[in-house]
């Protein structure tokens, strides 16, 4: 990931300053005095990171072994809730859910996005106004816009897409209630729709630095507008485009306001933060939620690990 | 192609949003009737003021403008006092807080949902519960974007230490050389964060559904989910193009600034 890069970038620098800074001592006194003040700045933060974020992460840790019944006594149960989630058909089902999400949007919301930014970057004039078209629906409220397409996907004649087919004289379709696979596709192209216009706008940023004597030159060998795009643009843009693949499998594989909002889980569309929250807040089985987080967070960070090893020879370049 | 363009960018991205407000204006028969009316044949404005009325969306939008807000002064004020200790102040053992404030950048918020909630719910060692308060929103928010902290800190490294040090000599603190010198030239990168950090309350979902379960606490999402069920559909999505109405305003003034704060942020980072 993009910012697991910066980790080590900026923490290489500390550690060099740090050691410069060590060759010239002050006086006790004052060193004292400095790191007191240079504290005092730190402290609002790192509470607030303590209290939300460092301790809530060893809770979760510890709770994944743990037990908790009504009265709200925690018993220490080992590994029972990880094995008490494998054996959960819905463990299985929300993960294939999760996995379908995120393979609908590798193909729709990333290649969209980059094919948008190429055609609006051909464009002569008139680009910045559809770059503000393109982010219009980012602005929005997501549950807005969430309850905007839901009245769109409606299977009675209420919804626009069906009013649209019976008006071409076709038949309606259930989008959400006949198979899972297509409810799962109408979720993903409510998101594409929903979250493209910050990708189009880093693309069309990127797309900026990719030097125009490139171009030139592949029109003088004879390049179409494919060949162009193919032969020039993927491989000026390949680190930008790596970086959103990682941040998009990261948070596709999160998603939790689209199902929850638009099928509230009917036709197995329960996603893996969605079963999460279910639980959490519907079984409190709050052992079960935790084991079930820490699995998630295993596998992103699993392809955190994979992304890092394969973008590494690409950095160096 | 540019033909071609206009008409497909218009059709996907601007009839959406005419369909909203052209079906808030619709009675309950007409929009459900087949063919659809392309423009409302009687137009009800009333149903803005029902919607408004009912949904009481007065009162959201003015709680998640407040907690937007509040969020906004607190990491404004833990951010920057955070970066300019790593960056010029350098406390010892500085780089290993700084470390473990990205390490969570790595951590899905997602998967900390629960525990976070649990101990919102109950402090540690005071075992008070923030839920329903605005604290709940505003401070883990700062947790929640250790990013912002990251983007200051480079900013900050890139001010000489000559003019930290000219301050000093003139007899200028740390608070005040943060305040008169590396502020003032801090303008850009404090636009880029303070967008983040309203954008990312205002577009929250998971962590307010948790946290603010009372009805007059609610924000904007929160509420349009909870009030969805009551209401006719005509009216509904009169209310969703009330929720919508104030952001892509504010988009729409402030876009020159929005996306090249959003592009610098996310190249940079």
């Amino acid at each position: 990931m993009l910012r697991t890069i910066n980790v080590a970038a900026v923490t290489g620098y500390e550690a060099r300053a740090s050691a410069r800074s060590r060759r010239r001592r002050a006086p006790l006194g004052r060193r004292l005095r400095a790191h007191g003040t240079g504290y005092l700045f730190i402290l609002g933060a790192a509470i607030c990171f303590a209290l939300f974020s460092w301790y809530p992460m060893v809770r979760e840790v510890i709770m994944s072994f743990q037990k908790t019944n009504f009265a709200g006594n925690t018993a220490w149960v080992g590994l029972e809730n990880y094995r008490h989630i494998f054996a959960d058909p819905s463990f299985w089902a929300a993960w294939r859910m999760s996995a379908l999400f995120t393979l609908f949007a590798l193909v729709l919301g990333y290649l969209v996005p980059f094919l948008t930014a190429v055609v609006l970057n051909e464009l002569r004039h008139a680009r910045a106004y559809f770059r503000l078209l393109v982010y219009l629906p980012v602005m929005m409220p997501p549950v807005a816009a969430a309850f905007l397409w839901r009245w769109f996907y409606r299977a009675d004649g209420s919804g626009l897409f069906n009013q649209t087919l019976s008006a071409l004289q076709l038949p309606s379709v259930q989008w959400l209630q006949s198979s899972h696979a297509l409810a799962v596709l109408c979720l993903v192209i409510f998101s594409t729709w929903a979250n493209m216009g910050s990708s189009v706008l880093i693309y069309l940023a990127a797309l900026q630095g990719v030097p125009g004597e490139l171009y030139e030159a592949s029109e003088i060998d004879g390049a179409g507008v494919l060949k162009r795009i193919w032969h020039v643009t993927v491989p000026q843009m390949r680190l930008i485009l790596s970086l959103m693949l990682m941040l998009q499998v990261v948070s596709t594989m999160q998603v939790f306001l689209e199902p929850y909002v638009i099928t509230g889980g009917a036709n197995g569309t329960t996603s893996v933060v969605y079963q999460i929250y279910d639980y959490a807040f519907s079984f409190n089985n709050y052992g079960d939620a935790s084991a079930l987080g820490i699995v998630l967070l295993l596998v992103l960070m699993g392809f955190a690990a994979v992304y890092l090893k394969l973008a590494r020879p690409v950095e160096e370049v | 192609m540019f033909c071609l363009t206009t008409v497909v960018f218009a059709l996907v991205f601007l009839f959406p949003l005419y369909w909203m407000f052209a079906g808030g204006l619709k009675s309950p028969q007409e929009i459900i009737q087949i063919p659809p009316t392309l423009l409302p044949s009687h137009p009800h404005p009333g149903n803005y003021s029902t919607a408004w009325s009912e949904a009481d969306m007065g009162r959201l939008l003015w709680n998640t403008t407040f907690y937007a807000g509040g969020a906004l002064a607190f990491q404004l004020v833990f951010d920057v006092g955070a970066a300019y200790a790593f960056s010029k102040l350098r406390p010892a053992l500085g780089g290993v807080i700084l470390f473990g404030m990205m390490a969570t950048l790595m951590i899905p918020t997602s998967v900390l949902a629960l525990p976070t909630y649990l101990t919102a719910n109950s402090l540690p060692f005071v075992h008070w519960s923030l839920l329903n308060t605005p604290w709940v929103i505003w401070l883990p928010s700062v947790a929640s974007n250790a990013f912002s902290i990251v983007l200051l800190k480079r900013f900050f490294d890139s001010i000489p230490a000559e003019l930290l040090a000219a301050a000093s000599i003139d007899g200028a603190g740390p608070l005040r050389a943060l305040w008169s010198v590396v502020l003032p030239m801090s303008r850009p990168i404090l636009g880029v964060v303070s967008i983040f950090a309203v954008v990312n309350v205002w577009k929250d979902f998971l962590w307010p559904l948790l946290v603010l379960t009372n009805t007059a606490d609610q924000t904007i999402n929160i509420g349009l989910f909870q009030l969805s069920v009551g209401l006719p559909e005509n009216i509904l999505i009169a209310a969703l193009a009330i929720a919508s109405i104030p952001t892509i305003v504010f988009f729409l003034i402030f876009q020159r600034n929005i996306m090249s704060g959003l592009t610098a942020g996310s190249l940079k980072g």
